[in-house]
């Protein structure tokens, strides 16, 4: 039922990093130079580089990429005055199923994006930077190749940024489909030319990133954030969020609910206040199973539509916030053909690097595809455990862990599902056709 | 080599090259493979040993990099690539649905072409917009909410020369004129940068917050920045 939602939950909205969609034409420079366009910029420009990490810490701003490692350590790891090029490398591979919040902001508000970058590199003394973005974010590119053309005419690209003595060379670079290069490692070898592979950590890119050399790695979201707390001051933006997850963040609902779409609110809002602002769950449904932060965070259930979605707060209740995409299933969804539609997507996406995760997911997928075709048995599901009891921490990198989130957690909170198919109690979800026609 | 390379295709491989530290030519190497995609639709044996050619590196290291990313396609494509998202979420949604009816309508499966040669169809992995489901893409540009009967009408006018306004983004061009910006090369219609709006899903929850006059309270953007002591 779409209702509207009452004061309080709306309070809980706090547009910052969403604010300038508004706006149509964001997007130009002149547009968003009236709308605190590089402002950020210039009053950075004016502070020590040392300062400006100090800022960053001091706000508690964490990676918004799904990982949450504080950003400000993450700038203070570079080594200083080590004669070796820095680099700023931005995430913007979003590709994890459910999340959809980077592709917007880097359409619609480019240039925020770019300011960021701006102020993060000067803050590490990096004179190049890339922002890697998914091959198939035509449109987010397009936009995006337009800001950065834009930004160097205007100056706060190239050399002598605004007279501050400061160089910045800045490129978009299109991946060209793979999951995996959205994993920093594997992002940086793709980078660099090579398969999108993960590397071994340590050494961690912070000393030897791109090129061998100290690179940073962001997400989207938080270089985003950036301008918005060299304006504001770290307090402001601590008056946002939890103590521990401090600002603001961008929910993203997909599924089953009546206005599905992007939420900026306060970290630590719940799944409950998140459904009232979007209307309510859609008539006859009714919520059954969800992913706080995309299909590589264990699936939550009805039972956790009041925890708040903090980084603590959702690990304290099994689960990983990740990227905020929350995706809704309901009572007429199968979590049993859902985890499989992850899992193929996991085998197709495995780099096929390290053996538990290229094998485990090729035959996780062919345990599920018997289940749903009604040929399933009992050990099956012992087998699906234990297979992900030799993925999960023995992968070279997250893909494989994330696989085990849908498995593990639809087998834990609906395992019953699961023995409906095998026990021939719901009819099989896979004809012989399909599985033909597998790839 | 099968295909000569036009000047143009050199230059503009020039000038990629140049985007990366000079010692670190293979940065180059995604982009390029994207360019000689604009040339002939496909990463071809002559379109890896170009790439090579121009970086110095082994037709095999070429190889082994094109032959892992799905948007290298290593068997020519039509002009509409028509991508399905089938994953999870638009699944259920009916992407399921919308996939396996034009699979059906245009006699193809996954990474085939028509036999007219006018559409290659494939199944796609989430496409970010998970907000719009289900959704499809044609050349990358998004079609939301879409049905089976929806898709079926978009590709006929797609075969019969037309060239339906995407839901999203800009306004149609070809693979290979797709593949060039890929390529890291500007949109060369002014009205392709300035096409698209944002749809409502993506300004839902801020006009929720400008209707009832939600701002988060206390920005001042004089807020000075503490400086540390000196060390």
């Amino acid at each position: 039922m779409s209702t509207a939602p009452r004061r309080e939950v709306l309070e809980k909205l706090t547009p910052v990093l969403t604010k300038r969609w508004l706006s149509p034409e964001a997007w130009r420079l002149d547009v968003y130079e009236q709308l605190d366009g590089y402002a950020a910029l210039r009053k950075a420009l004016a502070a020590h580089p040392d300062d400006l990490i100090q800022l960053i810490k001091d706000s508690g701003l964490r990676g918004r990429g799904g990982a949450g490692f504080p950003t400000g350590l993450k700038w203070g790891f570079i080594p200083q005055n080590d004669g070796k090029p820095h680099y700023l490398v931005v995430n913007a591979d979003e590709g994890e199923p459910g999340t959809c919040k980077d592709l917007p902001l880097m359409t619609h508000d480019p240039h925020s994006l770019i300011e960021g970058v701006i102020i993060a590199a000067y803050a590490i003394r990096a004179n190049r930077a890339y922002i890697y973005i998914r091959g198939e974010a035509v449109n987010a590119a397009r936009r995006l190749r337009n800001a950065v053309d834009e930004a160097y005419k205007a100056g706060y690209l190239g050399t002598n940024i605004l007279g501050s003595g400061h160089d910045l060379d800045l490129v978009v670079h299109s991946g060209a489909g793979a999951y995996i290069c959205g994993e920093e490692t594997a992002l940086l070898d793709s980078l660099e030319g090579f398969r999108g592979q993960p590397r071994l950590r340590p050494p961690f890119p912070a000393t030897h990133g791109l090129y061998a050399s100290p690179t940073v790695v962001n997400n989207v979201g938080t270089i985003a954030s950036v301008p918005y707390i060299v304006l504001g001051g770290a307090a402001w933006w601590k008056t946002m969020g939890t103590e521990k997850s401090s600002g603001p963040m961008i929910y993203s609902l997909s599924g089953r609910i009546t206005n599905p779409g992007q939420y900026e609110c306060g970290l630590g809002v719940t799944l409950r206040e998140l459904i009232e602002l979007a209307g309510g769950m859609l008539p006859g449904h009714n919520l059954k199973f969800w992913t706080p932060g995309g299909s590589s965070t264990p699936l939550l259930t009805a039972e956790h539509m009041d925890v708040p979605l903090d980084f603590e707060s959702v690990a304290a209740a099994g689960s990983i916030l990740g990227t905020t995409a929350t995706q809704l299933f309901s009572d007429q969804d199968c979590p049993v053909y859902a985890t499989y539609k992850w899992l193929e997507f996991y085998h197709h996406e495995s780099c096929g690097k390290c053996t538990p995760c290229r094998e485990g997911n090729f035959w996780m997928v062919r345990v599920y595809r018997r289940i749903l075709s009604g040929e399933g048995t009992f050990e099956d599901l012992d087998t699906l455990l234990d297979t992900c009891d030799n993925i999960l921490g023995r992968s070279f990198c997250g893909l494989g862990d994330g696989a085990t989130s849908p498995v593990t957690s639809s087998l834990q909170y609906f395992k019953q599902d699961y023995l409906d198919y095998i026990e021939g109690r719901t009819a099989p979800r896979l004809t012989g056709k399909q599985l033909v026609g597998a790839h | 080599m099968t295909v000569q390379y036009s000047d143009d295709l050199r230059a503009k491989a020039i000038q990629i090259v140049a985007r990366y530290p000079a010692d670190r030519s293979r940065s180059a190497l995604l982009p390029l493979l994207h360019l000689v995609q604009a040339e002939e639709g496909h990463v071809s044996p002559a379109g890896v040993e170009f790439c090579a050619e121009m970086l110095g590196i082994t037709k095999a290291q070429v190889g082994a990099v094109a032959t892992f990313y799905t948007m290298y396609k290593r068997r020519p494509t039509a002009d509409w690539l028509v991508s399905v998202c089938t994953n999870t979420m638009c699944n259920v949604l009916g992407g399921q649905e919308v996939y396996d009816r034009l699979s059906e309508h245009l006699g193809v499966g996954h990474e085939e072409t028509t036999a007219d040669g006018s559409v290659t169809l494939e199944h796609a992995e989430c496409l970010a917009a998970c907000d719009y489901g289900p959704v499809m893409t044609v050349n990358y540009e998004f079609f939301d909410k879409v049905d089976a009967d929806g898709a079926v009408g978009l590709v006929e006018k797609l075969r019969g020369g037309e060239r339906p306004m995407p839901s999203r983004g800009a306004r149609l061009c070809t693979l290979k004129e797709m593949a060039v910006q890929l390529a890291g090369f500007a949109d060369d219609r002014p009205e392709g940068v300035a096409d698209g709006v944002a749809g409502e899903p993506t300004l839902r929850g801020v006009r929720l917050a400008q209707e009832h006059g939600i701002s988060v309270p206390g920005f001042d953007p004089e807020t000075p920045i503490k400086a540390q002591e000196a060390k």
